[in-house]
């Protein structure tokens, strides 16, 4: 593996984690804490939003992107040719 | 038949259950014993890291906690799910590829420093230590309040059933003992959880209960609970009184805690792939999501059943609240436990709950003729009472039993492993006796696991004043020194191993003098705590548990100085870290 394709495949993957981490900060600290009050003001059923949000919807948001990370990651290790056998 | 037979049933047969596996997984190798043999596939993986990584505190506490403090439960919540995003993200795929057997052992190469991995040690020893002691008094609980044996003999028991697959099967053992468990715990979470969902709403599935309409009143279960708990002079349900940079601190603490733990971490190590190990974190979120969305919504209608069982009438009249004398038959079992209490205060014969706390209702209670709230409950009994309250089959509340136990067992077994490997691999194999035999390292790693049963069983018999306040300082540990030191060593090729100890170290004693100074751990013969442990005295307005988070920046911030005003690591290190970063083997 050349020196410039490493570096490529690291700032791939540094790419898809900042991506990660910022719908991971948005589900719960900005919708279930910072901006609760706000929020609140919405409601979806019997839920308010940000009550939802803090306590059902940022833990769906968690599972799904952990499972959208290792999809994403297992092909960028296939395009940069570094996955495992 | 009647409940105690039946819970000794379920009970006993989930027990062989247990055994069973553990002979037919015995470990031959210190491979299986440390790491079982990396042959895990990743779904068995993540519902062995669900069953680790939910203890009794998740099955038995977690939902009455969040009944009684409503928007503010949302911090364990979020917390302590939150923090596998980041351990997919940052740690577990790495880890798995660095290949070895323990925590401190990458920290000790990475950092190519013993003093490094004993530091590592010492925190990893403190933070599963305290987490068993707790996992220990759970198992005693339930033995006590269901199968209505002595404390000792339900310790003596649960201490000999891990003994058995802890030490006979290692990691591989507890795998696998780890997946039964999971299914005998989410199965006991959920089942009752449904039922009372349907009681209620008529909608089976708790998290869609949660917010459905209450019977036909066409007000939803949250509204009905906010109407009730502000007319009985409580806080909102749906909203909270912590500050919001609290509420964020302490989240932020948890999830990095979370992450941080060694008993978590060494579970993505026994995966055959870097790929499986991030679908595994995967698969492990989903398997605790199951219960940990269950919970909001089993706390609620935990909380509107109390309420509606000691207040059937309307509030303030006369006959309002339930007579004592015709008060439910659970509420007889439970205050034969003592973790629930009435006490007559206005001597009229009935139960008056509300919060006496509140200034602004003291005049109303007064009005009604109120003189006090007259009932305690333990958060703890909410979830283990449930069944009862809801009036289900016998067979439900023994499940509940089974439940309560495999959460705890589970949960304690798989930090005896850590605890055992760190003493076993990283202390005597590492630093002692680095030429030890495979065998007789496997036989020390046994030998240790035994010993810290015989300690885990006392600390759980005889629990030290301090066990509840510790908690808060096991997370705060894990943020503010293994996390940081983990993460860099991944992420940052620079950082050496100057900059590594400076940085764990000061995480550490920084988040240590900070609860000692407001909570008190183990100063208390020299004055501890010194400060009032009020928001007014508290850095930035962040109370002990959140203050993790501060020591993490400090340790992260420590480590960056450190680090490059000292030589780079050698170049064989930035290797290391760049094979690191890259699934294939090279």
């Amino acid at each position: 593996m050349t020196p410039e394709n490493r570096a490529a495949y690291w700032r791939a993957n540094l790419r898809l984690v900042a991506c990660c981490m910022l719908v991971w900060f948005l589900c719960s600290y900005v919708c279930g804490i910072l901006f609760v009050d706000e929020l609140n003001r919405i409601r979806i059923g019997g839920f308010k939003l940000g009550f939802w949000f803090a306590q059902q919807g940022s833990i769906y948001v968690f599972v799904a992107l952990i499972f959208f990370y290792a999809w994403r990651m297992n092909r960028i290790d296939q395009k940069y040719d570094v996955h495992e056998d | 038949m009647e409940l105690k037979t039946l819970t000794y049933l379920v009970v006993g047969a989930s027990f062989a259950l247990y055994i069973g596996i553990a002979i037919w997984s015995r470990a031959h190798s210190t491979g299986d014993f440390y790491i079982a043999g990396k042959t895990v596939s990743p779904i068995a993986n993540g519902m062995a890291t669900a069953a680790d990584w939910m203890s009794a505190a998740s099955f038995i506490s977690m939902a009455g906690l969040i009944a009684f403090l409503g928007y503010d439960g949302s911090v364990y919540l979020m917390g302590w799910t939150g923090g596998y995003v980041l351990l997919a993200l940052f740690l577990a795929p790495y880890l798995r590829k660095f290949g070895k057997f323990t925590v401190p052992e990458f920290i000790a190469e990475r950092y190519y420093s013993r003093t490094a991995r004993i530091v590592a040690v010492i925190c990893l020893i403190f933070v599963s230590f305290t987490y068993v002691a707790g996992q220990m008094r759970g198992v005693g609980i339930v033995f006590s309040r269901f199968l209505e044996v002595d404390l000792t003999v339900g310790l003596l028991v649960g201490m000999g059933v891990v003994f058995v697959y802890a030490v006979l099967g290692g990691m591989k053992g507890i795998t696998y003992t780890q997946v039964a468990q999971y299914c005998v715990l989410i199965f006991a979470y959920t089942v009752p959880a449904i039922f009372i969902a349907i009681q209620i709403t008529g909608n089976p599935l708790p998290q869609m209960a949660f917010g459905a309409e209450v019977g036909n009143t066409g007000v939803s279960l949250l509204d009905k609970l906010d109407d009730i708990v502000t007319a009985l002079g409580f806080n909102q349900y749906t909203s909270g009184t912590k500050s919001t940079i609290d509420v964020f601190c302490i989240t932020l603490a948890l999830m990095v805690g979370t992450a941080g733990l060694p008993h978590v971490i060494v579970r993505f190590f026994t995966v055959p792939k870097v790929r499986d190990a991030r679908s595994s974190a995967g698969y492990a979120l989903l398997f605790i999501a199951i219960l940990y969305t269950t919970a909001p919504a089993v706390g609620a209608m935990a909380r509107y059943n109390l309420v509606n069982t000691v207040q059937p009438g309307e509030i303030g009249s006369t006959d309002g609240n339930i007579a004592y004398a015709e008060r439910p038959e659970w509420f007889e079992t439970w205050e034969r436990t003592g973790l629930l209490k009435f006490e007559d205060r206005n001597g009229d014969g009935r139960v008056q709950y509300y919060n006496d706390g509140n200034p602004a209702y003291a005049s109303t209670a007064a009005s009604y003729g109120w003189q006090g709230n007259e009932l305690t409950v333990d958060n703890d009994i909410m979830v283990l009472a449930n069944p009862e309250i809801a009036d289900l089959p016998n067979w439900v509340v023994a499940l509940v039993a089974a439940g309560g136990i495999a959460a705890a067992l589970s949960t304690a077994a798989g930090l005896l492993l850590v605890i055992s490997a760190a003493i076993s691999h990283d202390i005597i194999k590492g630093i002692v006796v680095p030429e030890i035999s495979e065998k007789n390292e496997l036989l020390a790693g046994r030998i240790a696991a035994a010993f810290a049963i015989l300690i885990a069983g006392y600390l759980g018999f005889d629990p030290p004043g301090w066990v509840a306040q510790v908690v808060a300082f096991a997370f705060g540990l894990a943020a503010a020194s293994l996390f940081p030191v983990i993460l860099l060593g991944i992420f940052f090729k620079r950082i050496n191993k100057e900059g590594a100890i400076a940085g764990m170290l000061s995480g550490l004693l920084f988040t240590y003098g900070y609860i000692e100074y407001f909570k008190g751990l183990f100063l208390k013969w020299a004055g501890a705590p010194w400060g009032e442990n009020v928001t007014a005295n508290w850095l930035f307005g962040i109370s002990p548990e959140g203050i993790g988070v501060v020591g993490m920046m400090l340790s992260f911030l420590v480590a960056f100085a450190v680090s490059y005003s000292t030589a780079p690591p050698p170049e064989r290190i930035q290797h290391m870290v760049e094979n690191i970063r890259v699934p294939r083997a090279q």
